[in-house]
């Protein structure tokens, strides 16, 4: 109990501190909800590793590193250049750029120029459509007994903001790209994330972590999405943090009658990484697709959890997570998916398959299907292996050599996700990650 | 061209081959017949290099060099090629982009320029015609959802891109109909050049109206029980192979 009070301890205290800085803010019913949120933070406490949800996730290193946080918003100084060197692009118009969780609007770039739609950050729309965020914000998430949601929530100060109105399609992808500065003391950043999509309304939106270098810190990221009824919505997550760093975030997807949304999740970077992926299928005729690809190597440890929860009749959902491991890494997956009562006629179908390239790399699995329907068609597999002899064989009968066998399959392997990414540009920003990440890259490019 | 000397392997300790001698020119078509697990496979996969069969005794000699000191990409580049029996699918990894690979990794050994995409596209459109091969099967991957004649001709298509010094086709005519067949073994005719070998490893004698042998081997329990010429397998045909046991 004192142990996990002490890990909780300086949370606290950065909470009362960051509430002197909100200043008038902090007493509007708006920091009612950060209020709750901290409460409930210190009543859940840490996670060890009995708890059943962490089991094969050792976040001991990131509870008891001291981090520092960045109340003052005044942005450190980060070069123009800095930045063209770490986003993708060419992805779009528009780009929210934030860097150790605020906003920048020197980086930012809004091209859309139909007045309904809002694109931008979350701390400005709270000062100016409060309403707006106040009815939709933690909605989604607050029946999450998540202690790394709560923990976010406590700290919601912003993040990107976008609303689509009914019957609106946005043709080029949305990017929202995350900084963690040079800042050599370790430091938190709590992102918080809100799209909400009208009816009959289309959208891309990719968000992109990177750093500038690597050292340790800490993004604890939230986002939600509120997918309106026949709304169709994809939703990247592009994770390339510091090979130090710990990256925990949540994305929580509210899907409403006839909505297709395909989350990809795409974790690349990190020491330390969790990605949740919760999606909540409300209505009938709903089509959810999860795609997953995660590539580690050295001591990374990659954790991604997802729950698919279908309540009503007649919906789909697809997922397909992949992971390459290598070096002495470690992946986890687990994939929930519960089928409600009422839920009949559901088809779900749940794939996670493993490469691993080196005897030291391990990879725990668990599908965990809970099922109250009788006339549900689901399906799920795991497989984890090493790099398959035949087709290994195969390629070298034809004078390929083995390790430029070796990664041309390892390569296929991956491309399988990546060539499921509607935006051309991360596909190549993907493909030269992968490159520069196989031993004989430079040859495969060549080819 | 090729002379295997008292070859003994063996796969998990259980002994495959109990010492085979054959000795094959260049110019010359050999056909290796023989009943289900008399050593076939196990000896074609041996001349391709591959690691589960562990050679235990005797001796690979193949253009004056010692096989079994090479991986199989070095035999492959020095112009030995395995028509497999059951030709791998290889998810993700297009046919062009992988005999594109393979070509310029044997050209490069060769001390050829690699072909670029242009000249890839020309080397196989030539070959395309003489296999009877589809465009579209090409830009799939790898024998990936192909039908069992698809994949047998997608053998032999690699086999007309790469034009190996040594063909060994592993039972190429399993699992082929008639028409199939033919397309088949129109190919390896067309691809038999005074400076090349095949070896012909069949279960059956129907693919050798086709191909018409020099040499008739017959293997039984893993030796060279006959040889032959071509009437050899008719023989065999008329009276089973408990005839030569």
């Amino acid at each position: 109990m004192n142990q996990s009070f002490e890990n909780i301890k300086q949370y606290i205290e950065q909470f009362e501190a960051f509430e002197k800085t909100l200043n008038g803010e902090s007493k509007t019913p708006f920091h009612e909800i950060r209020r709750g949120a901290i409460e409930q933070f210190s009543k859940l406490g840490f996670p060890t590793a009995k708890d059943e949800e962490w089991r094969f996730t050792n976040i001991q290193p990131i509870i008891k590193t001291k981090f520092k946080t960045h109340f003052n918003k005044k942005i450190e100084a980060v070069r123009k250049e800095q930045i063209e060197k770490v986003i993708i692009k060419g992805i779009a118009e528009t780009r929210l750029v934030f860097i150790n969780g605020y906003y920048s609007d020197e980086y930012s770039i809004n091209n859309i120029t139909n007045k309904d739609i809002k694109v931008g950050c979350l701390s400005e729309t709270l000062q100016n459509n409060f309403k707006l965020i106040r009815d939709n914000i933690a909605h989604i998430s607050k029946y999450d007994k998540n202690v790394f949601t709560s923990l976010n929530t406590s700290f919601i100060h912003d993040g990107a903001f976008i609303f689509v109105p009914d019957d609106t399609t946005i043709e080029e992808p949305i990017y929202i790209v995350y900084i963690s500065s040079e800042d050599q003391t370790p430091f938190i950043t709590h992102p918080r994330n809100l799209i909400i999509v009208g009816q009959h309304s289309k959208v891309s939106v990719v968000e992109h972590f990177v750093h500038l270098s690597d050292n340790i810190y800490f993004n604890n990221a939230v986002t939600e999405i509120a997918a309106g009824e026949n709304s169709i919505i994809e939703h990247t997550k592009l994770q390339s943090e510091s090979a130090k760093a710990y990256h925990i975030g949540t994305t929580y997807i509210h899907q409403s009658k006839g909505s297709k949304v395909t989350q990809n999740s795409i974790m690349i970077g990190g020491a330390i990484v969790r990605n949740n992926i919760i999606s909540i299928l409300e209505d009938e005729g709903i089509e959810c697709t999860l795609n997953g690809l995660s590539l580690a190597t050295g001591q990374q440890l990659i954790d991604n959890h997802t729950t698919i929860d279908h309540s009503k009749p007649h919906c789909a959902s697809h997922e397909l997570y992949k992971a390459i491991l290598d070096g002495k890494s470690k992946g986890v997956f687990n994939g929930k998916i519960y089928v409600r009562k009422d839920a009949q006629k559901t088809d779900a179908k749940q794939t996670n398959k493993t490469l691993l390239l080196s005897d030291e790399a391990a990879m725990d699995t668990k599908p965990q299907l809970e099922i109250f329907a009788d006339d549900v068609k689901c399906t799920h597999g795991a497989a984890i292996g090493y790099i398959d002899a035949d087709a290994l064989f195969y390629l070298r009968s034809r004078g390929i050599s083995e390790e430029i066998a070796r990664d041309l399959l390892t390569y296929a392997f991956a491309d399988d996700i990546i060539e499921k990414l509607c935006c051309e540009q991360i596909r190549e920003y993907l493909h030269r990650i992968l490159h520069s990440r196989l031993k004989q890259g430079r040859e495969l490019e060549k080819l | 061209m090729l002379e295997i000397k008292n070859l003994y392997a063996a796969i998990n300790g259980n002994e495959i081959l109990k010492g085979i001698n054959l000795k094959v020119n260049a110019g010359e078509l050999h056909a290796i017949m023989g009943p289900n697990g008399s050593g076939k496979s196990t000896l074609a996969h041996v001349l391709a290099g591959r690691d589960t069969y562990d050679v235990t005794e005797g001796e690979l000699i193949y253009n004056g060099k010692n096989l079994l000191e090479m991986q199989p990409e070095e035999r492959a580049r020095e112009g030995i090629f395995l028509a497999f029996q059951y030709p791998v699918e290889i998810p993700g990894v297009s046919n062009t982009y992988f005999l594109k690979a393979a070509l310029n990794s044997i050209r490069k050994h060769r001390g050829l320029e690699e072909f670029d995409a242009v000249e890839f596209l020309l080397h196989m459109k030539q070959k395309m015609k003489l296999v009877e091969i589809d465009q579209d099967l090409l830009n799939r991957p790898v024998n990936e959802g192909f039908s069992g004649g698809e994949k047998k001709r997608n053998e032999i298509f690699q086999m007309a891109v790469l034009e190996p010094k040594l063909a060994i086709l592993d039972e190429t005519d399993s699992g082929l109909d008639i028409d199939a067949l033919r397309i088949v073994a129109d190919g390896v005719n067309k691809l038999k050049r005074p400076d090349n070998a095949t070896i012909v490893v069949t279960h059956y004698q129907r693919l050798l109206n086709y191909i018409v042998p020099d040499f008739v081997h017959v293997l039984a329990d893993g030796q060279i029980v006959k040889s032959g010429g071509k009437e050899l397998a008719q023989e065999l045909e008329v009276r089973g192979y408990d005839w030569v046991r």
